[in-house]
């Protein structure tokens, strides 16, 4: 096996009663990249990331995530990666360190640990004044800074985003994405689902998933050649619109 | 270990923070109790009565004398005429009018008979039923005083003995029911709720992608319900002792450990709720009409179970609720063992069993 590729894919499928959400998808993630996971709403991106971070059983085929294999030993991968659930998933009624200590404490983090980190992680984000303030006095923007810097805190190898900018402001989603290529220079990939097209230009690699399926793969550039026109925007249209 | 107290403490977090919880955890058991126990009684104390006195002699004064100085009743005015019985009536203090015909101490003596007529306003016809029945029993034993001395031949006395409660105080009746209802309303309902709140918020999906298994995120979320109600109970017991002097006739150690199974199988039930509703209100209504509705109407606590029609005598068998208010009002009044009580303690048990047995299997399905 390459270990290089943390993430591999081959024919994974997902059937719910007569409906196949995911069909049949085969794709490598390499360690240190951005992945842009992109398609359209019930094009079956949600379902499988799902089947990725070990929340729900595939159908057929092979996937292993941080080389274990989804089917057997989903509790090893969830050791290894982090998650960030499009919607805003801390705790509002406890403060930004509770929250900290919390997600440390269920990841295993010694105390200690949990200290460095929560004082590391308040430092970088900026939010000394506000580290005893409730998580839902804090506005949208800081708060989903706070929830991707709290997956991150047990240094996974991996970190799924589920389309994590949702209803923020462009400046807010620039930081957002200066957070995660820092992320990725310290080596963690970054499987992140997303429907703004310009995001997608940020990433090093993205798919198109179309009707349970993946259309494309390739790096912005080369889709953009593949396709003939100027944006991923264009592509995603090409694509969606067959 | 230490994942777990870390989950256990963000619980209280919650729970403390959110001025809801904490007033239906700590402030409702409280006024439920105080309410049951004080306002809402079946007794009579200090009813306001007329007298409509024709004879005004001997034997009259003394039967008045002994309505004025039971604790029952106080006389309110007397009148004069049949007329105005109506219009002390209509005005709304005087719940019953007593009406001595004329001549009542003769009509006595020469003919062992005389009439009264007892009046009582039934638009609550519980108290009037009540008050018709105390002033029967204040005749009764004025009887029997004055009978004392002369030999009577033939004569039936009912020696009623109402035992385990011989005041015949509501507020036995209440304390186990309001307890039921209580650990009922904060096991399964806040749970329930709890469970549902991280779900609607998304943290539930962070909890399942963490380390923690899925066992462990549903034991965190309700052990700190187990200890509440807990708490809870013991409250309750001890304002039932204390303000209302109601007796623990059996073993507290009995009565706690029959109530943590009654606790259990509550929450047992919460877990399901969560697992079928999505959102914190349909986990509400769920809780309130599925399960506090059959509490109170079904549960023999208000109502007798014996007198039902019998579909609904055989309903009410599925409902933990009856079986953990025989069980406790048969150790804090009768002051029986497990030997008298371990047929309902078993059912009790089974029924724990098997919620949690479903909850958890429903609980993996969701997952998938």
């Amino acid at each position: 096996m390459n270990t290089n590729k943390v993430i591999q894919v081959k024919e994974l499928t997902k059937v719910f009663g007569d409906f196949t959400a995911v069909n049949a998808i085969t794709f490598d993630v390499e360690k240190g990249e951005i992945f842009g996971f992109l398609g359209a709403n019930g094009a079956g991106k949600t379902t499988a990331m799902k089947m990725l971070i070990g929340i729900s059983n595939p159908t057929s085929g092979k996937a292993t995530v941080a080389g274990f294999d989804v089917f057997t030993n989903a509790e090893d991968i969830k050791k290894n990666i982090g998650y960030m659930s499009q919607k805003f998933a801390l705790y509002d009624d406890l403060t930004v360190k509770e929250n900290i200590t919390f997600f440390g404490g269920i990841y295993g983090l010694s105390r200690k640990r949990i200290k460095e980190k929560a004082a590391i992680l308040i430092k970088e984000l900026g939010l000394e004044n506000v580290a005893n303030k409730l998580v839902g006095s804090l506005p949208l923007g800081w708060k989903q800074k706070l929830s991707f810097s709290v997956s991150l805190i047990h240094d996974p190898k991996i970190v799924f985003l589920d389309e994590p900018t949702g209803g923020v402001d462009p400046i807010t989603r620039r930081q957002f994405w200066e957070l995660i290529y820092k992320a990725s220079h310290q080596g963690i990939t970054v499987f992140v689902t997303t429907h703004y097209m310009d995001e997608a230009e940020y990433c090093d690699r993205v798919s198109i998933m179309v009707n349970g399926k993946i259309e494309a793969l390739d790096t912005p550039k080369k889709l953009k050649e593949q396709f003939k026109v100027d944006t991923m925007n264009d592509v995603f249209l090409k694509l969606a619109r067959g | 270990m230490k994942r777990f107290i870390g989950f256990i403490k963000k619980e209280f977090y919650h729970i403390f923070r959110d001025r809801r919880s904490l007033f239906i955890l700590f402030g409702m058991p409280i006024a439920q109790i105080l309410l049951f126990g004080f306002a809402i009684t079946n007794e009579i104390n200090n009813v306001d009565i007329a007298i409509l006195d024709h004879s005004k002699d001997a034997t009259t004064k003394e039967i008045i004398n002994k309505m004025a100085s039971s604790k029952y009743f106080s006389i309110h005015q007397f009148i004069e005429k049949e007329s105005d019985i109506e219009a002390v009536f209509k005005k709304g203090k005087v719940k019953a009018v007593l009406n001595f015909e004329k001549g009542f101490s003769e009509n006595l003596i020469k003919e062992n008979y005389a009439n009264i007529q007892v009046i009582t306003d039934a638009t609550d016809p519980n108290t009037a039923n009540t008050i018709s029945n105390y002033v029967n029993a204040i005749l009764q034993n004025y009887l029997k005083e004055q009978n004392k001395s002369s030999v009577q031949v033939y004569q039936i006395v009912p020696q009623t003995h109402m035992v385990y409660n011989p005041e015949l105080k509501s507020v036995y009746m209440f304390v186990p029911g309001v307890m039921t209802i209580i650990l009922m309303l904060v096991s399964a309902m806040m749970t329930s709720i709890s469970i549902t709140r991280e779900k609607e918020l998304g943290t539930m999906e962070i909890l399942l992608v963490s380390p923690l298994k899925p066992i462990q995120v549903i034991v965190g979320k309700v052990f700190p319900y187990i200890f509440l109600s807990i708490i809870n109970a013991i409250v309750i017991i001890v304002l039932s002792i204390f303000i209302f002097k109601m007796p623990v006739q059996g073993s507290l150690f009995l009565l706690g450990m029959e109530s943590v199974l009654f606790i259990i199988t509550a929450l047992a039930l919460g877990i399901l709720i969560s697992t079928i509703s999505a959102t914190q209100q349909t986990a509400m209504m769920i809780s309130l009409m599925g399960l506090m509705l059959p509490v109170i109407l079904l549960s023999g606590f208000i109502f007798p179970i014996t007198s039902m029609p019998l579909p609904l005598q055989i309903i009410s068998n599925i409902i933990p609720a009856k079986w953990f208010i025989i069980i406790i009002k048969g150790i804090m009044l009768k002051g029986v063992g497990l030997q008298y009580v371990w047929k309902e303690t078993l059912i009790l048990l089974g029924m724990a069993v098997f919620f949690i047995g479903l909850s958890v299997k429903k609980y993996k399905i969701r997952l998938e």
